[in-house]
C-alpha cells in the first residue's frame, strides 16, 4: 500500500493563487500535510495566512476566474482532486468530504426551509424517496442535538439561532457519513458557551462516525482539546507540523512559540497580553527570499533574510521550517550538510 | 394576512379622499367645458347651451359640484359622458378588455424577455453576451415609445405588411369565432411588442445584478459543498432569491395592465383606456377623465398592497401582521 492510499488526504506542495491586477499572487504557497483516517488535524495560524484558501482548494470551492490552483496535488484516497472537473468533484463534495463554514448566519439559503436544505444533500447523492429523506433529516437533526426536529424541519434559517444553524450545517455535512469533515473555524462566529457545545458535538460525532476531521482554527485552546496533529501555517506555508503533545511541549518554530506565548495563562498574574508584533505580509508584499516570518521573529538572525528555509523533519514526525534547525537549510547549503553528517 | 390587508385597505380611504380633491380640482382647472366644443355658431342657440350648463350643474358653486360628484362616485355612479352620451362605467367597461389584453400581452413579452436575458447575463456577467444584452436594454430604455411605435408601424405594417397598423380587431370577423380571437391577437402583437420590449431594461438589469450578487453569497458555497450541480444552484438557489425584488414590480404592473398605455394606444388607434383618456381630456369630458384618474389612483394603491402581500408570500423572512 502506498503512502497516498494509507493517508486519507495528502496535500502535496499545494500552491493556490489569486489574480491581483492580472498577476497571480499565491495565498497558499507550498503547503504539504497528511490526514490519516479518523485523525483530527488542526490547522492553526493567524488571519490571512491561507488556512481557508487551502481548505477551499481541497473542495475546489474557490471563486473561479480570480483564483487558481497553480501547482501541487491533493490526494484523497489516492485520487488527485486537482485533476477532477466540477462534475467529478460534485460526487465527492457532500458525500466523501463534508464541510462546515465559519459563518452559520449566512451559510444557509434564507428562502428555503431547513428540511429542504438538509434533504438536498441526500437527494444529490442517493436515490432516497421524499419520505425517507425527511425521516433521515429528522434523525440527523436529533443526532446533532436539535430539539423538536419535527418542527424545525419546516422552519426557515432566520427562525434559528447561530448555534442552531451551525448544528444544521453539521447535520448536512455528516449526512452521508463522509470520511473527512473540513471545519473552517466553525465556532468563531458563535458565543463562548455555544462554541464549547459545538466542539463537544464535533468530537462526539467524530467518535461515533469514525471520520477524520480537519479543523481550521486560531484558538489554541481548542487545539489542545481536540487535535491529534497540528499543522501551523504562516503566510501561505506550513511552518510546523507535529503531533499535538509534541508541539505544545517542544515547538521548533518561533512563530509557534509566539502563538503559544500569546495564550493568557490562568495561573499567572499578567498585566499585558503577549502579542506578536506586526501583521502577516500581504500577498503583494510577500518576501521572495528568506524566511517569511523573519521581520516579526524575535529570534531572527542574519541568514533568515538570505536563506529560504525548507520544511524538514527535526524530530521524527515533527517537521518545521526554521533555520534555527540546521536540517531546514536548503540541501545544497553547507549548514545542511553539516546537520546531516552529525 | 387578512387583517393586514384590511388595515391597509382602511388606510386607503383618507388617501383616496385627498386624491379625489386633487383630481376634481385638476379637472375643473382645465379651460372650457364639454359643451364648449359642441357650439356651432350657425345653428346652436347659446341660450340652449346655457340651459344645458345649468342643468348639468356646471354653474353650481364648486363645492356643491364636488360633493355631487363624490356622492355619486361612492355609490358607483360615475356620471354620464357628455361626448359619448353613455354611462361612464359602461364606457370604461367597454374599453377595459382591450386594454387588459394589450397589457397582459406586453407584460408577458417583458417578463419572458427579461427572464431570459437577465438569467443569461447574470450567469455570464462581463462577457460579450452580457454587454450585448446591456446595450440592447439601454437602447430600449432610451428610445421613446412613440418613436418606436411609429417606426414599427412604418416597417411592419406599411413596408412588410405583417401586422395591421390600427384597431383591435378586423371588422369583418364574427365575434366569438376562432378567427375573431386570431384577429385580435394579430392586432395586439405589434403594440404589445413595442410596449413590452421597451420596458425590459429595468427588469433585466435588476435580475442580472441580483443574480450576480446572490452568486457570491455564502449559501451558494454551502450548496456547492453539498455537491449540488451548478445549474441547480443557479436555477433554484439563486433564482429563488433573485425573484424576490422582481415581485415588487409585479404589483405596479397591475396598474399598467389596466391603466393602459396612453401614448402607444393612441398611436396604434387601439381602442383602450389610454386612448379614451386622451380623447376625453381633449374634449373636456370631465366625468370620464375624473373616473379614469380615480381608477388609476385606486390601482396604484391596490398595486402597492398586492406587491407587499406578494413580498410576504415569496420571502419567508417577511411576515405581514
Amino acid at each position: 500500500m502506498s503512502q497516498q492510499e494509507k493517508d486519507l488526504l495528502q496535500v502535496k506542495n499545494l500552491k493556490t493563487g489569486f489574480y491581483i491586477e492580472g498577476e497571480l499572487h499565491h495565498a497558499v504557497a507550498d503547503v504539504s500535510f497528511e490526514v490519516k483516517p479518523k485523525e483530527v488535524v488542526c490547522i492553526v495560524g493567524e488571519s490571512g495566512c491561507g488556512k481557508s484558501v487551502m481548505s477551499l482548494s481541497i473542495m475546489q470551492l474557490l471563486p473561479e476566474l480570480i483564483s487558481k490552483i497553480s501547482d501541487g496535488q491533493i490526494f484523497f484516497e489516492g485520487e488527485d482532486l486537482v485533476q477532477k472537473n466540477d462534475r467529478e468533484m460534485n460526487k465527492i463534495r457532500g458525500k466523501e468530504i463534508g464541510m462546515i463554514f465559519q459563518e452559520p448566519m449566512t451559510a444557509l439559503n434564507p428562502v428555503f426551509t431547513i428540511g429542504y436544505q438538509l434533504q438536498e444533500v441526500l437527494f444529490n447523492h442517493t436515490t432516497m424517496s421524499k419520505k425517507e429523506a425527511r425521516e433521515r433529516s429528522i434523525e440527523l437533526m436529533k443526532e446533532v442535538g436539535i430539539s423538536r426536529p419535527e418542527k424545525i424541519i419546516d422552519e426557515y434559517p432566520h427562525q434559528l439561532s447561530g448555534g442552531m444553524r451551525q448544528r444544521v450545517m453539521i447535520a448536512m455535512a455528516i449526512a452521508l457519513h463522509p470520511k473527512l469533515l473540513i471545519a473552517d473555524e466553525p465556532t468563531t462566529a458563535l458565543d463562548v458557551t455555544v462554541q464549547a457545545q459545538i466542539l463537544e458535538l464535533l468530537k462526539d460525532i467524530q467518535d461515533k462516525e469514525d471520520m477524520a476531521i480537519m479543523l481550521i482554527t486560531h484558538d489554541l485552546g481548542v487545539v489542545a482539546e481536540v487535535a491529534d496533529k497540528v499543522v501551523v501555517m504562516y503566510a501561505g506555508q506550513v511552518v510546523e507540523d507535529a503531533e499535538v503533545n509534541e508541539l505544545f511541549a517542544n515547538p521548533k518554530h518561533p512563530y509557534t512559540t509566539s502563538l503559544l506565548g500569546s495564550i493568557p495563562k490562568m495561573d499567572q498574574e499578567q498585566d499585558r497580553l503577549n502579542t506578536i508584533g506586526g501583521i502577516v505580509p500581504s500577498l503583494e508584499n510577500m518576501p521572495h527570499v528568506g524566511c517569511r516570518f523573519a521581520d516579526r521573529c524575535p529570534m531572527a538572525f542574519e541568514d533568515c533574510k538570505k536563506v529560504t528555509p525548507q520544511l524538514a523533519s527535526v524530530n521524527g514526525q515533527h517537521q518545521a521550517r526554521c533555520l534555527l534547525n540546521k536540517e531546514c537549510y536548503p540541501a545544497d547549503h553547507p549548514e545542511h550538510k553539516e546537520a546531516i553528517s552529525q | 394576512m387578512l387583517k393586514y390587508s384590511l388595515r391597509r385597505i382602511l388606510g386607503m380611504i383618507p388617501m383616496l379622499f385627498l386624491i379625489s380633491i386633487v383630481v376634481f380640482s385638476l379637472a375643473k382647472l382645465m379651460p372650457g367645458d364639454a359643451l364648449g366644443g359642441e357650439i356651432d355658431p350657425l345653428n346652436t342657440d347659446p341660450e340652449y347651451i346655457e340651459e344645458m350648463r345649468e342643468k348639468l350643474g356646471y354653474n353650481d358653486p364648486i363645492v356643491v359640484q364636488y360633493f355631487d360628484w363624490v356622492t355619486g362616485f361612492v355609490q358607483g355612479d360615475f356620471g354620464q359622458s357628455v361626448k359619448y352620451k353613455m354611462d361612464v362605467s359602461d364606457l370604461i367597461l367597454e374599453k377595459l378588455p382591450n386594454t387588459i389584453f394589450l397589457g397582459m400581452m406586453s407584460l408577458l413579452i417583458t417578463y419572458v424577455l427579461a427572464l431570459i436575458m437577465g438569467i443569461y447575463a447574470g450567469r455570464k456577467p462581463y462577457t460579450v453576451g452580457d454587454h450585448l444584452i446591456g446595450g440592447l436594454n439601454y437602447l430600449g430604455l432610451a428610445i421613446p415609445s412613440f418613436v418606436a411605435a411609429i417606426f414599427a408601424i412604418y416597417f411592419f405594417s406599411f413596408q412588410l405588411n405583417w401586422f395591421p397598423s390600427n384597431g383591435s380587431v378586423d371588422i369583418m370577423v364574427q365575434e366569438g369565432t376562432l378567427d375573431y380571437w386570431l384577429s385580435r391577437l394579430h392586432h395586439v402583437i405589434l403594440p404589445a411588442i413595442v410596449l413590452g420590449a421597451l420596458s425590459t431594461a429595468s427588469y433585466t438589469q435588476f435580475l442580472r445584478n441580483d443574480i450576480i450578487d446572490n452568486s457570491r453569497r455564502d449559501f451558494v458555497r454551502t450548496a456547492r459543498a453539498k455537491g449540488t450541480s451548478r445549474s441547480k444552484i443557479y436555477n433554484v438557489h439563486i433564482l429563488r432569491n433573485s425573484i424576490i425584488p422582481l415581485v415588487t414590480f409585479l404589483g405596479f404592473d397591475i396598474v399598467s395592465i389596466i391603466g393602459g398605455a396612453v401614448i402607444t394606444e393612441t398611436i396604434f388607434t387601439y381602442p383602450g383606456i389610454g386612448q379614451l383618456f386622451v380623447n376625453s381630456v381633449s374634449s373636456r369630458d370631465y366625468s370620464v377623465v375624473m373616473a379614469i384618474t380615480m381608477m388609476f389612483s385606486c390601482l396604484v394603491l391596490v398595486g402597492n398592497l398586492i406587491a407587499d402581500i406578494l413580498y410576504g408570500i415569496v420571502d419567508p423572512r417577511i411576515r405581514l401582521d
